[in-house]
């Protein structure tokens, strides 16, 4: 899968490479978000969501997506267990 | 009405100066009197691609530290009447001049010409932000390269975060060669990326170099695919409709002698 799909890239020509790769690169760059600022975002989120449920740390992900011209933060957090109070 | 427009790009080395030189050219061109004010300070060279550069008595630095009025430091082009340069100074450095300064300038200028165009430095600091303070408009220059690309999203954003909200770009030093087999991005894939509105598109021409060799812009110039192209964006300046110009290729016997080098 990722061998066929490497083959597919490298037979893409460079002006598509270019505007793919700048099309990625500026989601962040508009987003300005270091990633310092991520683990952050991560941490404080953990914090939050540990109040109301047990969830895998280390399987969750954050990640910044565009969506038509705006810029999406999609979470994808395992939720392992409720807490009760 | 006149206006005050930035010619800006972040990245330096795509024809910013050179840009500032032909529309401010062209816009004379059309009976329109201008002022060209060059903001790199310590790096100018505006003076240079309009042949002016033995001209200079007084600089921006001067004006805006009140030693003398505007007028004693304007140099009047010797083709164009109705062409002014507002040099600066090629000792100081970009602390030189403040935003109020530019503000309280160009405030004046618009008094009494069309057009304002402040040629600016490259990069997002001190200088950038004096540049576009008294901008009504500003134009972004880039190229179809990566790296040029990017840091033109990034002077966008800059602008927008000053209020500076007309934009319009400018794609610079197009190869249509390369463009037609894949291996650069064109004019839409930029549109695409940047999605600010686009008043030109100019290839690379190898008179664009002869031109500033001569100190002479070859906006107009009929031979030249870059100075037609000048033309146009001087004519959307001007608020005209002129559709995009198909780029002339390259025909094999001019590569093959290229390539031979004869």
């Amino acid at each position: 899968m990722l061998d066929s799909l490497l083959k597919i890239f490298s037979k893409e020509k460079s002006g598509k490479v270019a505007k793919r790769r700048l099309q990625m690169v500026l989601i962040q760059d508009r987003a300005s978000v270091s990633p310092e600022m991520m683990n952050q975002l991560r941490d404080d989120i953990i914090q939050v969501i540990s109040k109301y449920m047990v969830i895998n740390q280390s399987d969750m992900e954050i990640t910044l997506e565009n969506v038509d011209d705006s810029v999406a933060l999609v979470a994808n957090i395992p939720v392992q267990n409720m807490k009760h109070h | 009405m006149s206006e005050v427009i930035v010619i800006t790009s972040g990245k330096g080395g795509v024809g910013k100066t050179t840009t500032t030189a032909n529309i401010g050219v062209g816009l004379a061109q059309r009976g329109k009197s201008v002022v060209l004010i060059d903001t790199d300070t310590g790096l100018r060279n505006l003076d240079l691609l309009l042949g002016l550069e033995n001209r200079i008595m007084y600089d921006l630095v001067d004006v805006t530290e009140g030693r003398i009025p505007y007028k004693k430091a304007l140099v009047r082009h010797k083709k164009y009447e109705s062409l002014f340069l507002l040099p600066t100074s090629q000792i100081k450095d970009k602390s030189a001049v403040n935003p109020a300064q530019l503000i309280v300038l160009c405030d004046e200028l618009r008094k009494e010409y069309d057009y304002v165009i402040i040629d600016c430095p490259a990069g997002i600091e001190q200088g950038f932000k004096t540049a576009i303070a008294a901008a009504d408009r500003a134009i972004v220059v880039t190229m179809p390269e990566v790296s040029a690309v990017r840091d033109a999203d990034k002077i966008i954003g800059e602008l927008g975060r000053a209020e500076k909200d007309n934009i319009s770009l400018i794609v610079n030093r197009i190869r249509p060669q390369m463009v037609e087999s894949g291996d650069m991005m064109d004019m839409s894939d930029i549109d695409d990326i940047l999605a600010v509105k686009c008043i030109g598109q100019v290839p690379d021409d190898e008179m664009v170099v002869t031109s500033a060799n001569r100190g002479e812009p070859l906006v107009g110039n009929p031979k030249s695919q870059a100075g037609r192209a000048y033309a146009n964006i001087v004519g959307r300046i001007l608020g005209e409709d002129i559709p995009f110009m198909e780029f002339e290729k390259e025909g094999l016997f001019k590569r093959l002698k290229k390539a031979l080098g004869i």
